[in-house]
């Protein structure tokens, strides 16, 4: 009974807690939407390689061999010989092994040369392998693949050509040898979907006529004649390495990173991207604190509210009085609303979480790669509402022990 | 059980914050089923009496007993209980609670009395009862009770007094916001469910015409003084 009158209160006054259970709505709808998109992009971040067991560079630092190798931030500091690369993929304990070579560009997207085993072994999201919505994967060796936002920001389509620059942001291009799109790539939310995709071959080729970095005046090498060349390339970016037992990955690791020749580095993709995402996670706890800011001002807003509610509510808490109600009665109440009052804004504001994922999913998706799952609240998500609630209850003690205090003076006579 | 539902005795309460002044009763009783006018001036510490008799505040010295049991010598929780159980209130105006049905209003003091709403088997119809004997229109019980004109809701909140039988009625002025019509009509509709109850009653009003339906009239003056205690 008392809860049903405590319904009844918060209904007589429906205007004024409609609008705190928005602003609780709100707050939480924008703590969990914070919560969501962190997490999918967590996820996406660590979705961006998977079923690698290995990373192999040239010696640096993990975090940066993985900016540079998979992200296609930032540059190698140096390079991998061919030799080392050749006696890594010769180890019993390989698997496969993917060499990829970067450096340059076309418009403002990274240039990869690359083998054919990319396609087969480059895997994201769960184990999702890269497929072509148009077209097919090279085959000549001045065809290219391109990723698909390369070619919706650019508006290619399958035989178009394309003109590789050398380096990044240059001017120099290799003129002499244009590339054609044989495919384009399905939209992945990985970098991949911002590279132009070439053979390894094809790199060695572009760079026939050039010597350290600048071009050979004069001279150019018909493409008839490259074709003819033994096009094995000296030195190559870095490697991605499957192995055939995961139990073999620690020892490959170790023998990699003492390899006697030439200084290399084996990186966990898996581990160094936990390194990245903690450099990267500060921003993140840094959105999630404000928005958590913005929780506990909207619930200080509803003690406001019940503040300013007590007053013309004197009479009412002297009614409950004279019937014979306990101050405690009183305060139990006040809490009990402001509950019940956080209850439904915590959970109007997951119903609006919801309908902004059904609307934003598929944009975030298609804009930023960002893929945000729309399945029943996690754990943590009902541990996020039951916290509203009960901060919602700790709030209100504040003017409920204020009502109580006015409760046990006013007793049941109230001046009106 | 004692034959008195209210006895006061040597009760003395100091105001909070005035000064020293204090209110001074050596004696009030009202008998089982007797029913008591308290005339008085506004001032002359009436709300204070109604306060001690219902336990919302404890003299300093003196015994405050109802039906028997004195509620000083009770913790606070007991003597909201002993109001719950044994003290039917009704105010000048505003008894009810605006968000509530009239049935709400009535059933409310069952809440907070576990033995009166022992002693009625169906609360519901209870309250039908003491409304339809109160002269209400049928189906007042689900009207909100902002619906009600004054009259009608001072009449609900005798029947919220009265359901479950508690052994005292205590009200504050209840027909000062009447006109004299429905102060009449009041009184006889409250006054036969007393005699059928068998409730005590003590009534509070500066009128001293209402004074012919009581068995008894006491004037404040004559039983309280209003004292500037000696430091």
């Amino acid at each position: 009974m008392i809860l049903r009158l405590a319904i009844a209160s918060l209904f007589a006054r429906a205007l004024t807690v409609g609008m705190t259970i928005l602003a609780i709505a709100l707050s939480v709808a924008l703590f969990l939407g914070v919560e969501k998109i962190r997490t999918g992009a967590k996820s996406s971040f660590s979705d961006t390689i998977s079923g690698t067991d290995l990373i192999v560079g040239a010696r640096s630092g993990s975090v940066q061999l993985l900016l540079y190798s998979v992200f296609r931030i930032g540059n190698a500091t140096n390079n991998l010989t061919w030799k080392s690369y050749q006696d890594i993929a010769a180890r019993s304990d390989v698997d496969w092994i993917v060499p990829i070579s970067l450096g340059d560009s076309h418009r403002q997207f990274r240039v990869m040369g690359t083998t054919q085993a990319f396609f087969e072994h480059y895997k994201y999201r769960q184990g999702r392998s890269l497929a072509v919505s148009d077209g097919a994967l090279l085959d000549d060796l001045f065809d290219t693949v391109i990723g698909a936002d390369v070619a919706a920001t650019l508006g290619y389509s399958v035989g178009d050509p394309i003109i590789v620059a050398h380096g990044l942001a240059s001017f120099s291009e290799h003129k002499d040898q244009p590339f054609r799109v044989s495919g384009i790539l399905e939209k992945t939310g990985t970098p991949v979907d911002r590279t132009v995709i070439v053979s390894l071959k094809a790199i060695e080729a572009i760079h026939v006529d050039w010597q350290s970095g600048a071009k050979t005046p004069g001279k150019s090498t018909p493409a008839q004649v490259i074709r003819e060349m033994q096009l094995t390339p000296k030195a190559i970016t870095a490697a991605f390495v499957g192995v055939k037992s995961p139990l073999q990955t620690f020892a490959l690791q170790r023998a990699i990173n003492e390899y006697g020749q030439e200084p290399l580095l084996a990186i966990l993709p898996g581990v160094a991207l936990q390194e990245l995402w903690g450099i990267v996670g500060i921003a993140e706890t840094a959105l999630l604190a404000v928005s958590a800011m913005v929780v506990v001002t909207a619930l200080i807003g509803m003690m406001a509210t019940i503040f300013s509610s007590l007053n013309e509510r004197r009479r009412e808490m002297a009614i409950f009085r004279a019937m014979g109600a306990r101050p405690f009665t009183i305060l139990s109440m006040l809490v009990l609303e402001a509950m019940m009052t956080a209850a439904l804004g915590a959970l109007l504001g997951l119903a609006l979480l919801y309908i902004g994922l059904v609307i934003a999913q598929p944009i975030l998706d298609s804009a930023f790669g960002l893929w945000l799952p729309i399945g029943a609240p996690t754990l943590r998500e009902v541990w996020v509402i039951l916290g509203v609630i009960c901060a919602g209850a700790i709030v209100s003690l504040v003017p409920a022990v204020r009502a109580y205090r006015m409760s046990v003076a006013d007793g049941m006579m109230v001046k009106t | 059980m004692t034959d008195t539902t209210l006895e006061i005795t040597d009760v003395a309460y100091r105001w909070p914050g005035r000064a020293g002044f204090s209110l001074v009763i050596p004696r009030l009783s009202v008998a089982q089923g007797e029913s008591v006018l308290l005339l008085g001036e506004s001032g002359s510490g009436k709300t204070t009496l109604l306060s001690l008799i219902c336990g919302t505040i404890l003299p300093d010295r003196g015994r405050v007993c109802i039906s028997g049991t004195d509620i000083t010598t009770v913790s606070g929780g007991a003597r909201d209980k002993i109001r719950a159980e044994q003290i039917g209130v009704i105010f000048q105006q505003f008894n009810l609670l605006p968000f509530g049905s009239v049935m709400d209003n009535i059933l409310l003091p069952l809440r907070f009395a576990p033995t009166r709403r022992k002693r009625v088997s169906d609360a519901q119809a209870e309250a039908s009862q003491l409304c339809y004997a109160l002269g209400l229109p049928a189906g007042v019980t689900d009207a909100k009770t902002t619906a009600l004109s004054v009259g009608q809701q001072q009449r609900v909140a005798v029947a919220r007094a009265l359901i479950g039988q508690p052994p005292l009625i205590i009200a504050d002025e209840p027909t000062s916001a009447l006109d004299a019509n429905s102060q009449t009509a009041f009184l006889d509709v409250l006054f036969a469910q007393i005699a059928t109850h068998n409730t005590s009653l003590l009534m509070v009003s500066h009128d001293p015409r209402l004074g012919a339906r009581f068995d008894r009239i006491i004037r404040m003056e004559d039983i309280a003084q209003i004292k500037r205690a000696v430091a």
